[in-house]
């Protein structure tokens, strides 16, 4: 091949590198690896890597079961090794896949549209804030407390520089978003209104109520749905103006964080404003149905610096998991699915509840609840851990007001005993608290 | 029998419907286990927030869902099927121990809230990516958050904003080549920069003396992609650092076309202070349709304090931990630690690979392109006859003249079994073929791709409505783009 370009050396090639910048040694990096030493060193990682726990956690990040023949599919080159969709007469597979993703999407959150996916549920809240900014020519951002803290930390990040000022909204006794407040927090300014649902203790947000708020002020109402789980029972927030959704609960693997599926839904009327990827459905030549990516004239590559977004590269592959996911649950087996979850959770806040306090109790939930102990819960889940369970999120770090208070999370695949054994070591801390407390009363007697 | 249209691998015909078309009560592909706790009245729990009703979702049986997907894949081009040359894009081959490595237990089912206690693993997959990327760089510090490149862009654009903040002035104003890719002027505009354009000289390179005359203490950075997006190094690439730090700027390097110089040369020993890496594009996750990616950024020294929270550190004991005490820093940019799957597919391709292989891999990206290169001068116009690195830019003009555009050609090549080359792109070049075939297509399969480039040619010559009309193979015909884009039909709805 050198003999054809018409050069002595592979090095010649690189003449065009300024001499002085070449690398003339190795990189410091580990020595190429057989194959076998790279499965055994991920095998070992493995291990030290929680393989083997019950965990309680949610708190964004859900533990389902991943129907097999979600891994079958996506391995398939096809979809695995494809690239964007751009060139539609090669690429129908994944454009009609995208297609029945939004259609599903749609269904599932009450709205018209939905997008091909965005990078999470994270960066979809925020992308979700920045398209009510452009759609209603107002600046302002009230956002619940009760929405996952780190979803606000990144609209945080997202905000700081497009002038778009955030207040936060406390929460009720009940868990959730304090409806008073948010009349006194909402002006002429306010462009929308940021909660999620079920919220972060794993509260149904009172929907209705706040869109009216919202709409009656002019201001727009963004849900954010981080279990996506909940939606084959938990009515979906039919009046809120756009949907930010992680997707990840729908048969996407915990990951230690991601890929998950990020992805936004809204009224038609709403989609020119719209970040992300669209499929749209057309005809060819022919007059033979096909689709294509669509209104593109709202992203980077066409707009520049006058896109919606700057995003380009998004979740599809992961999109295609939550699509089969779906697909496999259905109309039917959603419904049940989400069931076994209620039931799961109901049960475990009743065991709490008989030795800790549980909290929020007046408002309905989902699959997660929190848990107020007298004791830290880092201390209690230190024990937990010797058993192989990993217990509740502490939530100290996040609501500090909350005192020693843990978010533990139950889905299907949560068993009983592993459930017993937890309310048995949380009755256990309570116990010998309160013995602790008579033994000083009696010394003090 | 002389057939006029070339052999192609035929798509299967079977018109696939969507599934809600073959949905029917009943059906089903899925079932629960037994429940071990008590039944709910849901209606009692959930009162008026319960669902009654999930629409229009289907209802299949599992062998109608493989099916269904299975010939949904069968109309798709994909790198396992073939040489897949889009330039910028890198399509090299998804090493398939990868995807095994990411699926063991405990990897793929770590929570990212569990205690670090049982997160070494995880923690030391981040540690390890990051200073194997650190090194491959040749900067100081690096963040694994960004969840795709242009997310990478936004979070080191932050870190510049932050930096020039700490020095007491946020600046105006981000230096964008006409050549660039469209992300860096969406991106800057998110970070609240307005975007100037700065543009080539007649080698395709930055026009020093237009740098010179824009660069001003306005100009927070320059977003710069190197190789740029016509496949050509910046030789004065220290002279362009030069002129921006002599006026406190920085250099942001897009890593875009970083499969030209991973092993061979390091950003930053040439002046790049921030830069973003695209793990689907040079190491070899997967691009899945459209993503996910991963879009690390790595920094100077100058910049560490602004790196997004949490950051990785070792404890006292020897352990791996977060630290979210982070000050300086410009927040989170996503939720959790970023996608850590693409770091664990990444790692295992630079331990497949090793220092050696990167180098060969490098070697083998730019000697491909060139020899593609080589191949089709004369039959197509080469509108900078600058060398190139690991992707080459021809133009149609030779073409237009009978009518036949980058985009018709594109098409035809289909029906000779690529994929096409980068169309219309970058935009300095019109009418742009953009061609990266990485380091891993075979000398066989780029002789195929350049006969095929040739006979494209020969056709626009003596046929050119054969071109036009492409591609003749494929399920579909040409599809109604105006149609889509005028009445929007974004979701099936029931007859």
């Amino acid at each position: 091949m050198l003999q054809a370009i018409g050069l002595p050396s592979v090095d010649d090639l690189f003449a065009p590198i300024p001499g002085e910048y070449r690398l003339n040694r190795d990189l410091n990096i580990p020595r190429q690896m057989a194959e076998s030493e790279i499965v055994d060193f991920f095998h070992q990682r493995s291990r030290e890597n929680g393989d083997g726990y019950t965990s309680f956690l949610g708190a964004g990040c859900y533990f389902h079961y991943r129907p097999v023949i979600i891994d079958s599919l996506i391995s398939r080159g096809e979809f695995l090794t494809a690239y964007t969709p751009y060139q539609a007469e090669i690429s129908q597979g994944t454009l009609q896949s995208i297609f029945e993703f939004q259609t599903m999407i749609s269904e599932l959150t009450g709205m018209e549209v939905a997008n091909a996916s965005m990078y999470d549920g994270s960066t979809a809240a925020a992308e979700a804030v920045m398209m009510a900014v452009r759609l209603t020519g107002r600046r302002k951002v009230v956002v619940a407390r009760t929405l996952h803290p780190e979803y606000r930390e990144v609209l945080a990040t997202y905000a700081t520089h497009q002038g778009m000022p955030l207040s936060v909204l406390g929460f009720s006794a009940d868990g959730r978003t304090n409806l008073k407040e948010l009349e006194g927090a909402i002006t002429p300014e306010t462009a929308c209104v940021l909660v999620q649902s079920p919220n972060f203790f794993g509260t149904i947000e009172d929907v209705d109520a706040l869109a009216e708020i919202a709409h009656k002020h002019g201001a727009m109402l963004v849900v954010s749905i981080a279990e996506a789980v909940s939606l084959g029972i938990v009515e979906p927030p039919r009046q809120a103006d756009v949907i930010a959704m992680e997707a990840q609960s729908f048969g996407v693997p915990l990951g230690f964080g991601g890929p998950y599926c990020g992805v936004i839904a809204t009224r038609e009327k709403y989609v020119r404003q719209m970040p992300g990827r669209l499929v749209g459905q057309t005809v060819d030549k022919q007059g033979k149905r096909g689709f294509v990516l669509t209104l593109a004239t709202r992203e980077q590559h066409i707009r520049r610096e006058k896109a919606t977004s700057n995003i380009c590269t998004n979740q599809a592959l992961v999109a295609l998991m939550v699509n089969i996911f779906m697909t496999v649950y259905g109309k039917v087996g959603l419904k049940e699915l989400a069931k076994q979850n209620l039931a799961k959770t109901a049960y475990a806040a009743a065991q709490f509840a008989k030795h800790g306090k549980v909290l929020f109790n007046d408002a309905p939930r989902f699959n997660e609840f929190v848990v107020q102990t007298s004791e830290d819960p880092y201390a209690i889940n230190g024990r937990l851990l010797g058993h192989k369970l990993v217990g509740g999120l502490a939530l100290k770090k996040f609501y500090p007001e909350l005192g020693n208070a843990a978010l533990w999370c139950c889905t299907e695949l949560t068993p009983r005993s592993a459930i017993d054994t937890a309310v048995g070591f949380v009755a256990e801390s309570e116990r010998s608290v309160r013995s602790a407390k008579e033994e000083i009363e009696e010394v003090t007697r | 029998m002389k057939h006029s249209t070339p052999q192609a691998t035929r798509h299967v015909n079977r018109n696939e419907g969507l599934i809600f078309e073959k949905s029917s009560p009943g059906k089903a592909a899925w079932k629960l286990p037994p429940l071990d706790v008590p039944e709910v009245d849901t209606s009692r729990l959930l009162g008026a927030s319960e669902r009654k009703d999930l629409g229009g979702m289907p209802e299949v049986s599992e062998i109608e869902i493989i099916r269904h997907f299975t010939r949904l894949s069968t109309w798709n081009y994909a790198i396992d099927l073939g040489m897949y040359p889009l330039g910028s894009c890198t399509m090299k081959y998804n090493p398939r121990v990868n995807e095994a490595v990411a699926r063991v237990e405990g990897i793929a089912n770590g929570h990212p809230y569990q205690p670090e206690k049982i997160s070494q693993g995880a923690l030391r997959i981040i540690k390890l990516l990051s200073e194997c990327l650190i090194e491959i760089t040749g900067m100081d510090a690096i963040t694994l958050q960004p969840a795709a490149g242009a997310h990478g862009e936004m979070t080191g654009l932050l870190m510049v904003r932050a930096y020039h903040e700490s020095k007491g002035n946020a600046r105006k104003k981000i230096l964008i080549p006409d050549s660039a890719h469209g992300t860096n002027p969406a991106t800057a505009a998110m970070v609240s920069y307005a975007v100037e354009n700065l543009k080539s000289d007649s080698r395709g390179m930055v026009d020093i003396a237009a740098l010179e005359s824009q660069m001003t203490e306005d100009v927070a950075a320059l977003m710069l992609t190197n190789p740029n997006t016509l496949g050509v190094f910046e030789q004065d690439i220290h002279k362009i650092a030069d002129i921006l730090h002599a006026k406190g700027g920085l250099l942001y390097m897009d890593g875009a076309n970083m499969n030209a110089l991973v092993g061979k040369v390091r950003p930053g020993d040439f002046g790049v202070d921030v830069m973003h890496l695209n793990l689907h594009k040079t190491f070899s996750t997967p691009h899945g349709g459209g993503g996910p990616g991963s879009g690390p950024v790595a920094i100077k020294k100058a910049l560490e304090p602004f790196l997004p929270k949490p950051v990785v550190i070792t404890h006292a004991d020897g352990t791996l931990g977060f630290d979210y005490s982070r000050p300086h820093s410009v927040g989170r940019v996503r939720a959790f630690y970023g996608n850590f799957g693409m770091f664990v597919r990444a790692l295992a391709y630079i331990q497949a690979n090793g220092p050696d292989g990167l180098r060969q891999t490098t070697e083998d990206a730019v000697l491909n392109a060139n020899y593609i290169r080589k191949g089709l001068e004369g039959t197509y116009d080469l509108p900078y006859d600058t060398p190139s690195m690991h992707e080459v830019v021809f133009s149609d003009k030779l073409q237009a003249k009978k009518g036949v555009r980058t985009m018709d050609i594109a098409k035809r090549l289909i029906d000779y079994g690529f994929h096409p080359y980068t169309t219309a792109f970058p935009l300095i070049v019109p009418g742009a073929l953009m061609i990266e075939p990485t380091e891993s297509e075979s000398k066989e399969e780029m002789d195929l791709f350049v006969e095929a480039m040739k006979s494209i040619a020969a056709e626009v010559e003596e046929d050119p409505q054969t071109v036009l009309d492409a591609p003749h193979s494929t399920r579909v015909s040409r599809l109604d783009e105006t149609l889509a884009a005028r009445k929007p039909i974004l979701r099936w709805k029931p007859a």
